[in-house]
């Protein structure tokens, strides 16, 4: 079986590293987007507060702070990774608003120093609890979701197009007269843009990670882990969407419709947060949304394994569960 | 005769408002040629790629070695589609070593290579080569594993004459070392050449089984006289001759040719362009199938 698989793996990455159209595009569009979203939104901010209230509190509208306009209050439901956005200066200010009502601000934040004001002329007993940390800027924080997309689109694209051009092609119906079997088959598939994917997203790690200046700020194998984990759920996401069909027409709308919504809702460009909770639960249900929510907690907040762990189960059960279903209904032949 | 390798019981593939293939049954004894012939939409395609194991039949069975078509039959058979296509970006050598390495057993690259005289195009882009080196990389490929049995399907269509008679003589030399070949072909030539048993199909079903020979000694008398079809009066139909209406001529199959001429010359039928040749597989396919133009 290995004998096979590395058989297939092999020849595989020979024909990708040698198309070197694909190659070069590969590499080019993340840097592009970099470049190009640096000068769309590289200006000043636009001038709203955000604002973060403490989960499970009752009759919060009835409190006067929160009626004030051009704030945006945000339900954060872990006190920890709450705080951490104080920190990093990703919300103005924290509020908990149980007796006594206390609040967190980040002494370094100009926003912060102003929405406090807002705060203590409507609540002047409120408690103050300092805090301080230089902000997240706004290409630290879109750099996991260029990685994370132009995973996307490799993973998805790049295995989808390959199997329905084998099929297309009728190699795959060649390779179905050999003991080659879909898992098999499938499994290099998988390792192979794997492996790719890795290569690539770890150049773009390095090389735009230097222009921009990052730090990351956890575990640079955790965060290996999330790309791995992640690829793999895409990569067999794509195989599932090629598995059956010869239509090149299907696949790519059935991609397009997988994509676009990963792109405006899995967090690549905006912060979901504040958004509606059916919108939030939807986003959840794409990998991309797990993968960057992991990647960000790793590279911005230096989350740590438990932390990280269920975006990390999630996406492995997706990966394992696409490619049991695209194995089983795997077509070697156009019907 | 040896032991089927092969055997097609009752065979049925059913298409959406198709009979494909109608009941089939036959058996290929092991380290012959064996020829499946028939003319466009005959179900012959369907009825190898069953045989092959790659399309799965409404109801009927192949067995190999007295066994359904399983993993040894996978490991065991060779195959070389009408039409397949490689993976892009592959040198000769790398698409013969893909295929080498999904088999635990078989013959060495170079050795492949060697057989099918492609030393010299070992490290080419096997897009680049012509349709003829095409066939023979796709050949060796289908050799890769030594198998005991070879489906051939429609092997030399589309190549020119030389390229289509190299062929034949590594189809021949194949033969030599006692595998079974399974061939599927629209030349007559071809068939005739090189398979030692033969079926026709027609509409789904099996119309004839048997050596070439045998079949053109029940079907045929010893010779076929032929005469373009403007010089072949209406009337001269009337005789009491064995007549077979080709598209620009009339062929007449005979046992006595010293009787036919004397009644075509006494019925003043124009002999000037007359040929006597022997009967061949084209003309029993003809015979057989039809000469007609098939949807």
């Amino acid at each position: 079986m290995i004998r096979r698989l590395l058989s297939v793996l092999h020849a595989r990455n020979l024909e990708f590293v040698r198309d070197r159209g694909t190659l070069v595009f590969t590499l080019l569009l993340p840097v592009t987007l970099v470049i190009g979203m640096g000068f769309v939104f590289g200006g000043p901010q636009r001038p709203l507060f955000k604002v973060g209230v403490l989960a499970g509190q009752e009759d919060r509208q009835a409190h006067p702070f929160l009626r004030e306009r051009y704030v945006a209050f945000i339900t954060l439901a872990d006190d920890g990774a709450a705080l951490r956005k104080v920190t990093h200066q990703q919300v103005d200010l924290l509020l908990d608003l149980r007796a006594p009502e206390r609040y967190w601000v980040n002494t370094d934040s100009p926003k912060g120093y102003i929405v406090e004001k807002l705060l203590l002329a409507a609540e002047p007993a409120a408690v103050r609890e300092p805090v301080t940390g230089a902000a997240v800027r706004y290409v630290d924080w879109l750099f996991p979701g260029i990685l994370g997309m132009n995973m996307m689109f490799s993973c998805l694209f790049g295995v989808g197009y390959v199997v329905l051009r084998y099929r297309k092609s009728g190699f795959l119906k060649r390779l179905h007269a050999t003991p080659l079997t879909a898992f098999e088959f499938l499994s290099a598939q998988v390792l192979s843009r794997l492996g790719l994917i890795l290569l690539v997203t770890a150049i773009l790690y390095a090389g735009i990670g230097a222009v921009i200046g990052f730090h990351n700020a956890g575990n640079l194998l955790l965060l290996a882990l999330v790309g791995v984990v992640g690829a793999l759920s895409m990569i067999a996401l794509g195989l599932t969407i090629a598995a059956r069909f010869s239509s090149e027409e299907l696949v790519g709308g059935l991609l397009n419709v997988l994509t676009w919504p990963m792109m405006l809702l899995s967090g690549i460009w905006f912060s979901l947060e504040g958004s509606p909770p059916w919108v939030q639960w939807v986003a959840h249900v794409f990998p991309l949304t797990h993968v960057l929510d992991a990647a960000r907690a790793v590279m911005l907040d230096g989350a740590g394994l438990p932390q990280i762990a269920p975006n990390l189960l999630y996406l492995a059960a997706t990966a394992l569960a696409f490619l049991a279903f695209g194995a089983w209904s795997f077509r070697w032949r156009i019907e | 005769m040896s032991t089927p390798i092969l055997e097609v019981r009752e065979l049925v593939k059913e298409y959406p408002g198709t009979l494909a293939v109608a009941g089939v049954s036959f058996s290929v004894p092991e380290g012959v040629c064996f020829g499946l012939l028939g003319p466009n939409g005959a179900g012959k395609t369907t009825t190898i790629e069953i045989m092959e194991g790659i399309l799965p039949p409404t109801a009927g069975e192949v067995c190999y070695r007295g066994e359904p078509l399983g993993n040894r039959f996978r490991q065991e058979a060779g195959i070389l589609f009408q039409k397949t296509a490689l993976q892009d970006f592959l040198t000769v050598r790398q698409c013969i070593a893909l295929f080498r390495g999904l088999y635990t057993t078989g013959l060495e690259v170079d050795e492949v290579m060697r057989l099918c005289a492609l030393q010299k195009l070992a490290g080419r882009d096997a897009r680049k080569l012509s349709g003829g080196q095409q066939q023979r990389l796709l050949l060796a490929i289908a050799l890769v594993n030594d198998p005991a049995v070879l489906f051939l399907d429609e092997p030399t269509t589309g190549l020119d004459p030389q390229a289509r008679r190299n062929f034949w003589e590594l189809v021949q030399s194949i033969k030599a070392r006692r595998k079974t070949i399974i061939l599927t072909t629209h030349y007559m030539e071809e068939a005739e050449l090189l398979c030692d048993e033969i079926v026709i199909m027609d509409r789904g079903r099996l119309i004839a089984q048997g050596p070439p020979r045998r079949l053109l000694h029940e079907h045929f008398a010893e010779v076929l006289l032929e005469l373009p079809r403007q010089e072949f009066p209406p009337a001269a139909r009337a005789l009491p001759l064995s007549i077979i209406d080709a598209s620009d001529r009339v062929e007449i199959s005979t046992h006595d040719l010293e009787a036919t001429l004397r009644t075509l010359l006494e019925a003043k039928v124009p002999l000037t362009n007359l040929r006597i040749r022997p009967a061949n597989l084209e003309d029993l396919f003809l015979e057989l199938t039809g000469t007609e133009l098939r949807p």
